[in-house]
């Protein structure tokens, strides 16, 4: 079979240097951050936390984290509270129609950002609607929709629906029936998409880019620093935010990856 | 209770309550009002008319006729178009050689390298566009190591601010977009679907191509599609890596929203962007049903 040691070792090499495509610049950009001068070159040749320091310093960029952090817990609420019950309905739908409404919400996934934010900029200049931290969370929530959707939905049809029946038979209600059976059966789902959308929301800008008012963003920060220059401090809070997406999504795919047990 | 009772109560379970009309009413006109709206939104703008301070509802073609007529939209475009097309073909094969790594030979290691697959897709893509402004830009890390051996940065000027560094960065965010769903696809390939090729005398490349590629191509081409139409749609990484004669058509949207103040001309390029997205989500649809069927 194909076991044998030269495809192993081509293989072996090809991934290696994919691998180190994908993570050498990432740890490039957390390189910098600690470098003294003010212009990045190469070789760095003294170290610093300075680039950190003057983060906490900078009172824009603060309200903008904040802003962030707002606008990503928004996003959770928002799309755990209309994603579930729109997951939990279309169970109960027939095949074809699910299909089609599947497609429908899974389009802002395919369709580039940034239509998406010019549509819905469209609509809220029509309603006479100003724009804020509150249309950044409309924006955002239709994007991300999909993903608690599709992540419900199939947790969803892989429950037995026996379990279900067998909790009314035993003469529980419907209510009774989802907050002790069905629930905790799609909870690390739940969790889990939640997470994303936390750590997706929290990066995102093209969306953003549309529907922002007065206040910033952190992305929509950043991309205005980046106009002006390329400073380590940016490569500071660039680390800093990859650090925590990359612990948030640890937490979110584990949860996605786990098999719920019912108790 | 009775054994009837229980079997109405399973029944009732089984078909449609009320709440569950509500809620699938309810996504009805979510669907209505939140995407198929707006979208369909940005088409009925795309007719409007620009004055010099203000927009008027019309129904003109104009703003489609500009986007024929100059040479400088259909260049854009065009331009969009090849790097998207470059972006797919390279993560389709990068992605493709890490799925097979990952299912073949990467043994006691998958699990830990599958996550680092996963991470990098939830990372920022801003920043992870913004690296390579580091990496390849004038004062960046390889103009700076060649310089170490005396490479001046016109020598390596292709690399700076040009197509081929926007389609590195792309590629960079898109390679694990085609690696998952083809690794999820090649791992649920039977094992005894390879074996019985073999015993048929099958080589394990011929194995390949007629067994197990086959297989993959529905994940392949989702992957890709994606792949190709969030790179066409993008303007960030041209913003930042690209010179002035790399941008895309994303970034004459944005001017139309921003600076020119010309949103019927933005929505009429978005709605070329918005066809040729379903015009590729479709073709790969068709394309997936004819390898489905035919095997």
């Amino acid at each position: 079979m194909a076991n044998g040691k030269p495809p192993r070792l081509a293989f072996g090499v090809a991934a290696f240097l994919i691998y180190a495509f994908m993570y050498v610049p990432i740890a490039v950009l957390v390189g910098f951050s600690f470098q003294e001068s003010r212009v990045l070159s190469w070789p760095i040749e003294a170290w610093s936390l300075r680039w950190y320091a003057a983060l906490f310093e900078n009172r824009q960029l603060l309200e903008a984290l904040v802003n962030s952090l707002q606008v990503a817990t928004a996003c959770v609420v928002v799309t755990s509270l209309v994603g579930v019950p729109l997951a939990l309905a279309l169970r109960h739908f027939d095949h074809r129609f699910v299909a089609l409404l599947e497609r429908t919400i899974l389009m802002p996934l395919i369709v580039p950002p940034l239509i998406t934010g010019l549509a819905i900029l469209l609509i809220l200049n029509r309603a006479g609607i100003q724009l804020s931290l509150a249309t950044i969370i409309l924006g955002q929530s239709v994007v991300w929709m999909p993903i608690v959707v599709t992540q419900v939905y199939a947790r969803l049809r892989s429950l037995d629906k026996e379990l279900e029946h067998a909790s009314m038979d035993l003469g529980a209600n419907r209510l009774q029936t989802f907050f002790h059976v069905t629930l905790p059966s799609i909870r690390t789902s739940v969790v889990g998409s939640a997470l994303l959308v936390f750590t997706l929301s929290f990066d995102e800008l093209p969306v953003t880019f549309f529907l922002t008012g007065s206040e910033n963003t952190l992305p929509m920060f950043i991309w205005s620093m980046l106009r002006i220059g390329i400073t380590p401090e940016i490569n500071a809070i660039a680390s800093l935010t990859v650090l925590a997406s990359i612990l948030l999504t640890l937490a979110g795919i584990r949860l996605l990856l786990k098999k719920d047990k019912v108790r | 209770m009775t054994e009837a009772s229980g079997a109405q109560r399973t029944r009732r379970f089984a078909r449609p309550s009320l709440t569950t009309l509500v809620c699938g009413l309810a996504a009805l006109v979510y669907v209505a009002v939140f995407i198929a709206y707006p979208y369909a939104h940005v088409g009925v703008f795309s007719f409007w008319e620009k004055d010099l301070y203000s927009i008027r509802p019309a129904f003109i073609l104009d703003n489609y006729a500009r986007i024929v007529e100059r040479p400088l939209y259909l260049h854009v475009i065009g331009n969009s178009l090849r790097i998207a097309a470059f972006v797919t073909l390279i993560s389709a094969v990068l992605g493709y050689t890490l799925a097979m790594f990952l299912e073949r030979y990467a043994g006691r290691w998958k699990t830990l390298l599958f996550f680092l697959l996963i991470v990098p897709l939830w990372t920022s893509f801003l920043l992870r566009a913004y690296v390579w402004k580091i990496i390849l830009g004038r004062n960046g890390l390889i103009s700076g190591i060649l310089g170490q051996f005396g490479i001046q940065p016109d020598d390596i000027g292709f690399m700076l601010y040009s197509e081929v560094s926007i389609v590195i960065a792309l590629v960079y965010i898109f390679v694990p977009f085609v690696a998952i769903p083809v690794f999820a696809a090649l791992e649920k390939i039977p094992p005894s679907y390879r074996e019985a090729s073999a015993d048929l005398g099958a080589r394990p490349f011929q194995t390949f191509l007629d067994v197990v590629f086959p297989l993959t191509v529905p994940s392949l081409l989702a992957g890709s599609t994606i792949v190709f139409c969030l790179s066409f749609g993008d303007f960030i990484t041209p913003a930042l890596l690209g010179g002035s004669d790399n941008i895309m058509i994303a970034n004459i949207i944005i001017g139309q929203f921003g600076a020119a103040f010309d949103w019927p001309f933005g929505s009429a390029l978005a709605i070329v962007v918005l066809a040729t997205v379903m015009l590729v989500v479709t073709t790969a649809a068709w394309i997936g049903n004819r390898v489905a069927e035919g095997r």
